[in-house]
């Protein structure tokens, strides 16, 4: 039997790069979008905002269980259903048995990450649901069987000229790739859909305990509509995703919208806070909230970890990563890519299986300066590979590499003595010399040091360090006390 | 000024092994100075390479032993700012667990002084009397920027030195691809973020590349080799040492 096993991380990121479609997006994405919310967050009126809102976002992770417990409350008082899905299998079944009861045929979706996280659609699916993303980016995802390549921007990877191609071939359409006339094709197309769904199955940008209610962002209107058309609404939502005020909402929601497409306020923004009632006549007749765990408890127990909880999930820290930048999303094997997927990912999904993601990033450390919520992806990147290093029980890591592993005992056992280290480069000095070429540079080198001169040249070790020439030029000193050194090197006039 | 602070020098491994001319620049800048410098000859590496790679115990071996040799000096200075960010923010990390040893990190720490940061905040010297003939593109290097907050420093010493135009590229701050292992590990992805870097470099039509990391300039350069790309690549040291000196 064939088993297909998905790309590697440098299998799939070999693709990204060979892809010159995906480069000219992501470099227009990353020059307008990333640079734009770094100029704004340079700009912001009270500067100490992303800060304070950090701070309150990690109170309320610290309390996470009281505040889910207000929202279910508040929720449940308006007539609302509440249900906590502890894994992904729970959350599904729950609304695979809601569909199966309610005798739904069609289920149209906003854009939600959970849902591909949870992998509600393939169950749906086999159950002979219709499911139908209506988010314009997801619709086009879908409609090409692909999956998600940016966390805003599903589609970024596909070209208008791509996306023309596909709505010819899958909407009856006579090709055109002009925006306009291809929105219109969606629009038509999804509407339909949207008129005659039996569900709507939405995500939740960010929930509000005190009020009682779940907040979606966009800027098409089809989230919403999958809100209000249905008679039945369920949302997703995980479980790290509310704030406990009203006023934490507000300032978290407009950091998500400046975040994610540099916007003061996204087009809609939709609360939704249980179903219609006497004098309050819309909304949907059933509201659903599902509040998925899934892995994030465990998450929230680590105190090395719960700052990634604090994500909401804006997507800037896609629009400045170098290594997303030119990858793009797919080589990240997840719904969540880039600098947040690299760490959420192993986290959910687990570490040894994704240890590519852990160890596949520069940690440049572009991603903290533009979260804006100030999260230090580069020191849980850093954790995790320490994780990776020597095994962790409390996460069922397993060491990662023993060569590398030995390498690194090894490399410890020269830089603690300057003697073997000494040694060490006088050993390579004589072994070097068959690999210099002409211009003293080494091209090839093998084994691990292949990777290097794959596409580079690399300086010979110099015949002399600076440590002999030191040496040469002012003697043996005792240089660990400190007087001796300043009585020693009078150095200058 | 001059006589009052020994100045020690913590030469990193990268440099001591394959570019000693870098560090025989700086040393050639403090002399100028009229400085007096000391190097501690038991100097290795300042655990780095383990520290990226999670290897914390090994790092913290070579952070124990960068704290007994450096800690009785006045100043350290490093031509780096990737091994000052590590051991004025991580080196104390490393030491969670023991408050003694974490203290003697945060001392060592708050002494230990990238090279231009030195030369600008703590000395307030920007002109070094440098002469340079040529058109100088900077490149910031991610820890030496974003950790450090080491960004106008080497500019404005640029700035000073006589014959010398100072251009600025797209995207200066953004990463080369070295990322340490990362580069070995991940050679294509590496690449291709050395070429973005080297295609910003030509755009801005410079003659010479230079920055405050031995590691990154080793990433431009070792690419710009394979491609026979005619630009200097030179560690800000070299360019504040050249030129003739009363």
């Amino acid at each position: 039997m064939k088993v297909d096993r998905p790309p590697s991380y440098s299998q799939a990121a070999h693709q990204g790069l060979d892809n010159p479609c995906l480069q000219r997006s992501l470099r227009s994405l990353q020059a307008r979008y990333g640079q734009g919310a770094l100029a704004l967050w340079q700009a912001l009126p009270d500067p100490t905002l992303r800060n304070r809102v950090k701070a309150r976002r990690m109170q309320t992770l610290a309390r996470l269980d009281q505040v889910l417990e207000q929202l279910a409350v508040n929720i449940r008082a308006r007539g609302g259903q509440v249900f906590f899905a502890a894994t992904a299998a729970e959350a599904n079944n729950y609304i695979l048995d809601l569909a199966r009861e309610r005798g739904v045929a069609r289920v149209v979706k906003g854009k939600s990450m959970l849902s591909a996280e949870i992998g509600i659609d393939a169950v749906l699916a086999a159950e002979g649901i219709e499911v139908v993303e209506t988010d314009l980016g997801e619709f086009i995802v879908q409609l090409a069987g692909s999956t998600a390549s940016h966390i805003i921007a599903p589609c970024i990877h596909m070209d208008r000229q791509q996306i023309g191609r596909l709505f010819a071939d899958r909407l009856d359409i006579p090709y055109s790739d002009d925006p306009p006339t291809l929105t219109r094709a969606a629009r038509k197309a999804l509407r339909r859909k949207l008129l005659t769904a039996d569900m709507g199955l939405t995500g939740c940008n960010l929930a509000c305990a005190e009020t009682g209610q779940i907040t979606l962002v966009s800027n098409e209107g089809n989230i919403r509509m999958a809100t209000t058309l249905p008679k039945l609404h369920v949302a997703l939502m995980g479980m790290e995703r509310i704030a406990a005020t009203l006023d934490d909402q507000r300032d978290l929601l407009q950091l998500l919208t400046q975040g994610a497409a540099l916007q003061k306020l996204s087009t809609y923004v939709s609360f939704v806070g249980g179903p219609s009632r006497a004098g309050d006549p819309d909304g949907p007749e059933e509201f659903h909230l599902v509040i998925v765990d899934n892995g994030r408890s465990r998450i929230l127990a680590d105190p090395e970890f719960r700052e990634v909880l604090a994500c909401i999930r804006c997507g800037a820290c896609l629009n400045i990563c170098p290594v997303y930048g030119r990858i793009g999303g797919h080589a990240y094997g997840s719904p969540y890519s880039g600098p947040i997927g690299a760490v959420v990912t192993p986290l959910l999904a687990g570490i040894n299986r994704h240890a590519d993601l852990c160890k596949g990033e520069t940690l440049c450390g572009a991603c903290r300066d533009i979260c804006p919520v100030e999260i230090d992806l580069p020191r849980m990147l850093a954790a995790l590979r320490h994780k990776l290093a020597y095994g962790d029980a409390n996460w069922q890591v397993r060491p990662h590499n023993r060569l590398e592993a030995l390498g690194f005992k090894l490399w410890q056992r020269i830089m603690t003595s300057s003697v073997v280290y000494e040694a060490t480069l006088r050993i390579i000095r004589n072994l070097q010399r068959p690999f210099i070429g002409p211009k003293g540079m080494i091209g090839r080198l093998p084994g691990f040091g292949g990777g290097w001169t794959r596409g580079r040249d690399l300086p010979p070790l110099a015949a002399t360090s600076f440590r002999e020439r030191w040496r040469q030029t002012h003697g043996r000193n005792r240089a660990d006390k400190k007087k001796e050194v300043a009585g020693e090197q009078g150095h200058g006039e | 000024m001059p006589g009052q602070t020994t100045l020690t020098l913590f030469i990193p491994c990268l440099v001591d092994s394959l570019y000693p001319e870098v560090g025989e620049a700086l040393v050639r800048v403090f002399d100028r100075l009229g400085i007096a410098l000391a190097y501690p000859q038991g100097q290795t590496c300042c655990g780095q390479p383990a520290f990226n790679n999670g290897y914390q115990r090994e790092a913290a071996a070579l952070a124990r032993r960068f704290i007994e040799l450096f800690e009785s000096a006045e100043v350290i200075v490093c031509p780096s700012g990737s091994c000052v960010a590590l051991v004025r923010h991580h080196y104390p990390e490393l030491f969670r667990d023991d408050p003694a040893m974490r203290a003697r990190a945060i001392a060592v720490g708050k002494k230990t002084f990238e090279f231009t940061e030195y030369l600008v905040d703590v000395l307030g010297c920007i002109d070094l009397g440098a002469v340079f003939p040529g058109r100088v593109t900077y490149h910031d290097s991610c820890h030496l920027a974003r950790t450090l907050g080491i960004r106008e420093q080497p500019r404005q010493l640029l700035r000073r030195v006589r014959d010398l135009q100072l251009v600025e590229m797209e995207g200066a701050d953004t990463c080369c691809g070295f990322g340490g292992t990362f580069s070995v590990g991940y050679p294509e992805i590496s690449l291709a973020l050395a070429d973005e870097k080297i295609e910003a470099i030509v755009r801005s039509n410079a003659d010479t590349v230079v920055g405050c990391d031995i590691s990154c300039l080793m990433q431009i350069q070792g690419r710009m080799a394979r491609h026979n790309k005619n630009i200097r690549v030179l560690h800000i040291a070299q360019v504040l040492a050249a030129g003739e000196h009363s």
